[in-house]
């Protein structure tokens, strides 16, 4: 019999792979140069040639809109590959070790709520000046005492598993049994974590870049884009409201897509729910 | 209960303590020169040397991070560069605008989403559970910025009913007033969104119990019920929440007072980043993660009152 899939998975699923896809078609493809200037032809409505118009400077909307998928993609991807290691790793270490090592690990993990991804980012870039690296940087960050938690949770209950006590018999040493017995059997928990991280990673640089903390010009991004388009509310409204859906779409697409992973992983949430 | 409130207590003075030695290690000991930072490259050294000077960047690091916590618990932190006053001068001008809006940001949020959440529940598997369901997840999605920027579209250069941003003081107060309802609405959102999955997740778990049943059976109405039985049980994982959130709409201000030109901490902060006014950056921050951690250690302080199981077992 074939299970049928969660609706929000299939969803998720779905918008995922249209943010991701047009991400990896702007690496090779996008109909204009999405940095290149016309300023006689700015403000232009759609057509053939621009299918979303332009922007103040003759910049083509829709190239640039693609161009901020890519980065904001490459950011959410750095910063919860990097914070979610640190944060495994860590996660893993003190499940292992227990004692004070766990609770040492735990309580920095609870001073680590204490900073927004914002309040670090404000923090780097008054001291070393506003930049893509220092907002990855401050994402990552946020992400590390989150991916402590899940992992550290998740791996407590596998240790108390026979097969484990069992490799303990045999004489495994703890390193050992996280790396191959361990980690393996709470991976999904870990996936499912990151799926939804990534959607808050891509609302976080978001909100950076559109303080100016994030991607700086001519790069473009999603949230640069919006505090450009803030200056032309009265004159190009229409300015305002794609790079918005564009954030709206891939967070809901990440979102729900990590909650169809959790459904699946774990059916009996589903029913709760 | 005492031990328990106790340990709280000595547990939240560590964590401030913690906390503020990362904010000033991160501002003080990372490698840059902060005269250098403050005075840009074309400084000249005796300007540097007489800005290292009133820093007190000569002394050693752990004597400036005492003096900093040491004047910093006086109310004292330092003098801004840019403005040529004591920081908490401009705070304390600043402090009224950030709490109005994250006051009223949390009470909006209270309103809707425990309307939202007890409504949902009450419906449960039917379209208005649906309804609330599909809202909060895009809710979720949205960010504030971008709402913000949709509000002003909508109800300032739209329909012109309210103001697209700024703030002219309290001694008008309807203008006040008028000035606060889209940025609050903007903060409160997402939260709502958040909140109103949580009160309806929890709700839905007390509604199962057999008191409920006995409840209505007994012949008290399906409101009665809802209000005055569900909702008093299903508060702890509410409460575990609104403080994180009361947390996260502080810090959404800074964001928020940006967008709408509030003159509040937030957009204080930034103004001073881009004058490179490192004491001003660094007192708000260590304030903005002060609010963060005091709001979960009310939290914890609040489950006692609010589950008297807790006060018996610890």
């Amino acid at each position: 019999m074939t299970r049928r899939l969660p609706v929000n998975f299939i969803l998720g699923a779905v918008l995922v792979a249209l943010v991701v896809g047009t991400a990896a078609l702007s690496l090779v493809w996008t109909p204009h140069d999405a940095t290149q200037m016309a300023i006689s032809n700015k403000f232009a409505a759609p057509s053939a040639t621009h299918w979303l118009g332009t922007d103040q400077l003759g910049r083509d909307v829709l190239s640039q809109l693609m161009a901020g998928a890519r980065n904001s993609m490459a950011v959410a991807l750095v910063a919860v590959l990097l914070g979610g290691s640190v944060g495994v790793a860590l996660g893993l270490l003190a499940s292992a070790l227990g004692g004070w090592v766990e609770d040492g690990v735990m309580r920095l993990a609870d001073l680590g709520f204490a900073f927004p991804a914002l309040l670090f980012a404000i923090m780097l870039a008054a001291v070393f000046g506003p930049s893509l690296t220092n907002a990855v940087l401050a994402i990552a960050f946020i992400n590390i005492p989150v991916f402590a938690r899940v992992t550290r949770g998740a791996a407590n209950q596998v240790w108390t598993l026979d097969y484990v006590l069992a490799a303990r018999a045999a004489g495994m040493n703890r390193f050992a049994i996280s790396r191959d017995h361990i980690l393996p059997n709470i991976a999904a928990a870990i996936i499912v974590q990151a799926t939804i991280e990534f959607a808050v990673a891509i609302l976080a640089e978001a909100a950076l870049s559109y303080l100016g903390l994030g991607a700086q010009p001519p790069a473009s991004s999603w949230g640069r884009l919006l505090s450009e388009a803030q200056t032309l509310m009265y004159i190009a409204p229409q300015l305002a409201i794609y790079p918005g859906l564009c954030i709206v779409v891939a967070v809901v697409g990440f979102g729900l897509l990590g909650d169809g992973l959790r459904d699946m992983s774990d059916p009996r949430l589903s029913r709760e729910r | 209960m005492w031990y328990f409130i106790f340990r709280r207590t000595a547990g939240f003075v560590a964590t401030l303590f913690v906390v503020s030695a990362v904010v000033f290690s991160v501002m003080n000991i990372l490698p840059g020169d902060p005269a250098l930072t403050i005075l840009g490259l074309d400084a000249t050294d005796d300007a540097l040397a007489a800005l290292r000077e009133q820093l007190g960047l000569n002394q050693p690091v752990l004597a400036r991070y005492v003096s900093w916590v040491w004047n910093a618990l006086q109310g004292d932190f330092g003098i801004s560069h840019s403005f040529r006053v004591p920081v908490s001068e401009l705070i304390a001008e600043r402090l009224p605008m950030t709490v109005s809006l994250a006051v009223a940001g949390m009470i909006f949020t209270l309103v809707i989403a425990l309307s939202l959440g007890i409504g949902a529940a009450a419906r449960h598997r039917k379209v208005g559970d649906w309804g609330v369901m599909f809202i909060s997840q895009i809710g979720i999605a949205v960010p504030a910025f971008w709402l913000s920027m949709l509000l002003v579209l909508l109800f300032a250069v739209k329909l012109r009913w309210l103001p697209p941003g700024g703030f002219a003081g309290w001694s008008d107060p309807v203008a006040a007033m008028r000035s606060l309802v889209l940025p609050t609405i903007a903060l409160g959102v997402v939260q709502s969104a958040v909140l109103a999955r949580v009160t309806r997740s929890s709700a839905l778990e007390v509604m199962r119990q057999d008191f409920v049943r006995t409840a209505r059976a007994s012949g008290l109405s399906r409101r009665r019920v809802l209000w005055r039985h569900v909702l008093p049980n299903a508060l702890v994982p509410i409460v575990t929440i609104v403080g994180m959130q009361f947390a996260a709409l502080v810090t959404g201000t800074i964001v928020i007072e940006n967008v709408f030109y509030l003159p509040g901490l937030g957009r204080l902060i930034f103004q001073s980043i881009s004058n490179r006014d490192l004491p001003t950056v660094q007192a708000l921050v260590m304030l903005f993660a002060a609010i963060v951690v005091t709001a979960n250690f009310v939290v914890d302080l609040l489950y006692v009152v609010i589950d008297p199981r807790l006060k018996a077992r610890t």
